[in-house]
């Protein structure tokens, strides 16, 4: 859908507008066939199937008049962006997300999510944030855990506090 | 006579030692999170409500009045101070405001601005006082069928009415809709959307998705395009204090723009950016000094401020007495309440008597608390907002996970939030409005389970909705609303916003 259409609009078509009306319709489809697999309940009015359906038909509306703008190139401008910062933070939240998943707890998680995050924000001080990291981290998880008594996911550097 | 009781009791109930903490504690949180820049207040609502979990409700929704007001001071001082409006409410502010201190002038922005705020504030509350029990005894009324219609109204105008591009608004509507669909259908118990996976069985939380949409993709979106942009810091310089020609000047500014705030605000129309606009644009026509504006001109700093102000605490109306949130902030408090299974509404009033008016009375104290902590604490806020960008968002970022992971500590609901940060960047950077994403998530679910219940009494009519005169006439409201865009861009008269 988001490859070359033979239709030669007036202005320039917006591949990334051909992109998201794809996926509004995709996500019409999975609203349909996920609603597709619920028993109809109800003895009278809508069961939990019908409402998917409501929305997957404003889902696929709205694909098509997205789809429209696309083609006109209605949608408005875009600066460049840079895609090396975002992915330097998705990097970090990955790490975040596998430490806590393993085990690791939550200052190493958080802090490693915070120098990735600086260093995608122009820092090249690797060790000099690390060290800030740590440090807020640590006490972040003592005001936390400590005083306000919220559990946070406690690892091996936790267990020494 | 009886709100006044009702709010003498409410007052009672906020004095209490503890609750005047909370208060403090709130209104100070609130504005060091929401003085930070790209922070508005929804975001420092979503934030901090991890912070309140292990309160009371009644202490915890108090400390909320703080944080609210706290965030929405926050940001205008942002908004002066470097030119970077956490929300497009703040936008005018920053117009005239960082001229103003940009000329040296920023002391006196920045009390206009809190005394406006505090005069805007206590009107709107005022105002709230008096309108709520009144629309409680309205709203007792509603059948399931008119909440339907109302919510329909609320979903139009939050994502179309009012935004660029209605299709772009409905889109940002119906993705919150589909968010609103997964896990356990309250009625029947069946899972949708969950794929088998079990956490997705609750339901996507309202803070995992809020934080991940406002937090962590507004992170996302400054830094890819942090070649663009330097911010420059405006020092205060000069006296904070307003001159006798900068009061002569502001108190007008106030009273209109609270005229303009509280209405719209209390209609369920969504957002603040109306009101600041109309305030701004009129000011500008009134005003005795018009070659100022553009350059600093100190009306165009008190009128907008009251307004976004008065109708933030216009926004409180249709949340308490309907439960019908018609902001992103909004809709965090009401997150804020449902944490606690209380849902606002006239059942609240009449069960929570308590809650409800200590919380209205305790939006006097924050706003009296603001009003007396800020001014001479402008130093320390400056000096938050001097932390360079790098460990500024990386400790948005950090305090963001924190909040989830305290929440729920597990592997789905962080990749949730980092799927809601990059859909969160996706959207910033294309343009779609996220309140409308974080509204329908949370009304959606409401909305369904009013219409299946009254479509359930009337023994599967359909027709129960245009039976019933309030649903009828809110549906029709919402079919104009829904279509004026459509029309008015055919007109031409979005010509200018579009070309």
């Amino acid at each position: 859908m988001n490859s070359g259409d033979p239709v030669q609009p007036p202005r320039r078509v917006d591949r990334a507008g051909l992109v998201i009306a794809a996926l509004l319709a995709a996500l019409a489809a999975v609203l349909v066939f996920d609603s597709r697999g619920l028993p109809s309940t109800a003895m009278y009015g809508m069961g939990p199937e019908a409402m998917p359906v409501v929305i997957a038909t404003g889902l696929a509306l709205l694909a098509i008049g997205n789809f429209v703008e696309a083609l006109r190139g209605n949608l408005p401008a875009r600066e460049s962006a840079d895609p090396v910062p975002v992915v330097l933070i998705l990097i970090g939240l990955a790490l975040l997300i596998a430490i806590i998943g393993f085990g690791g707890g939550f200052i190493l998680a958080t802090s490693a999510l915070f120098v990735t995050t600086s260093a995608a924000f122009g820092r090249r001080a690797i060790l000099v944030d690390s060290v800030i990291a740590l440090v807020m981290s640590t006490l972040i998880y003592l005001a936390f855990d400590r005083l306000l008594t919220l559990s946070l996911p406690a690892g091996p550097l936790e267990r020494l506090l | 006579m009886d709100t006044f009781a009702a709010l003498a009791h409410g007052m009672a109930v906020a004095v209490q030692p503890m609750n005047l903490l909370y208060a403090l504690i709130g209104v100070f949180l609130g504005t060091a999170v929401g003085v930070l820049p790209g922070i508005g207040p929804a975001l420092t609502v979503a934030l901090l409500l991890p912070v309140t979990y292990k309160l009371d409700p009644g202490g915890s929704l108090i400390m909320f009045a703080g944080i609210y007001y706290g965030g929405m001071y926050g940001g205008s001082t942002t908004a002066i101070l470097i030119n970077t409006p956490g929300e497009s409410a703040s936008m005018a502010t920053a117009l005239e405001g960082n001229k103003m201190a940009k000329a040296g002038r920023g002391g006196p922005a920045l009390a206009t601005s809190a005394i406006g705020s505090f005069v805007a504030g206590t009107i709107a509350t005022i105002g709230l006082a008096f309108l709520a029990p009144w629309l409680v005894d309205v709203a007792v009324r509603f059948g399931p069928e008119d909440y339907f219609a109302l919510m329909c109204v609320a979903f139009v105008t939050v994502s179309a009415t009012f935004g660029d591009s209605p299709i772009r608004g409905l889109t940002s509507l119906f993705i919150g809709l589909t968010l609103g669909l997964v896990g356990i259908d309250k009625l029947t118990g069946q899972a949708r959307l969950a794929f088998g996976v079990p956490e997705l069985l609750d339901g996507v939380e309202v803070t995992t998705l809020a934080v991940g949409l406002f937090a962590v993709g507004e992170a996302l979106y400054v830094a890819s395009r942090r070649h663009h942009t330097e911010e420059k810091l405006e020092p205060v310089r000069g006296s904070l204090w307003m001159t006798k020609e900068d009061w002569k000047r502001s108190w007008k500014p106030w009273l209109r723009g609270t005229m303009f705030g509280f209405p719209i605000g209390a209609l369920p129309a969504g957002g603040a950016e109306i009101p600041t606009f109309l305030s701004y644009s009129t000011e500008k026509r009134l005003t005795k000094h018009p070659e100022e504006f553009g350059k600093g001109a100190i009306e165009g700093v008190a009128g907008p401020e009251a307004a976004n102000n008065a109708s933030a605490a216009g926004t409180l109306v249709p949340l308490l007495t309907l439960g019908l949130p018609t902001s992103a902030t909004a809709a965090m408090m009401l997150a804020g309440f449902q944490q606690y299974g209380l849902n606002p509404g006239p059942l609240l009033f009449a069960e929570r008597p308590d809650l409800v008016w200590g919380l209205i009375a305790s939006l006097f104290i924050a706003n009296m608390m603001l009003l007396v902590l800020n001014l001479p604490l402008v130093g320390l806020w400056v000096r938050l907002l001097a932390i360079p960008q790098p460990w500024l968002y990386a400790g948005i970022l950090v305090f963001a996970t924190m909040g989830t992971i305290a929440a729920k500590p597990s592997v789905v609901e962080l990749s949730m939030l980092a799927g809601f940060g990059v859909l969160g960047f996706l959207m910033r950077r294309f343009d779609f409005p996220i309140a409308p994403v974080v509204v329908g998530l949370i009304l959606g679910p409401i909305a369904e389970s009013q219409l299946r219940r009254a479509l359930a009494i009337s023994l599967g009519d359909p027709m129960t909705l245009v039976q019933s005169p309030i649903s009828a006439t809110l549906l029709a409201v919402a079919l104009v609303a829904l279509l004026a865009p459509f029309v008015l861009k055919g007109l031409g008269r979005f010509k200018a916003n579009e070309d």
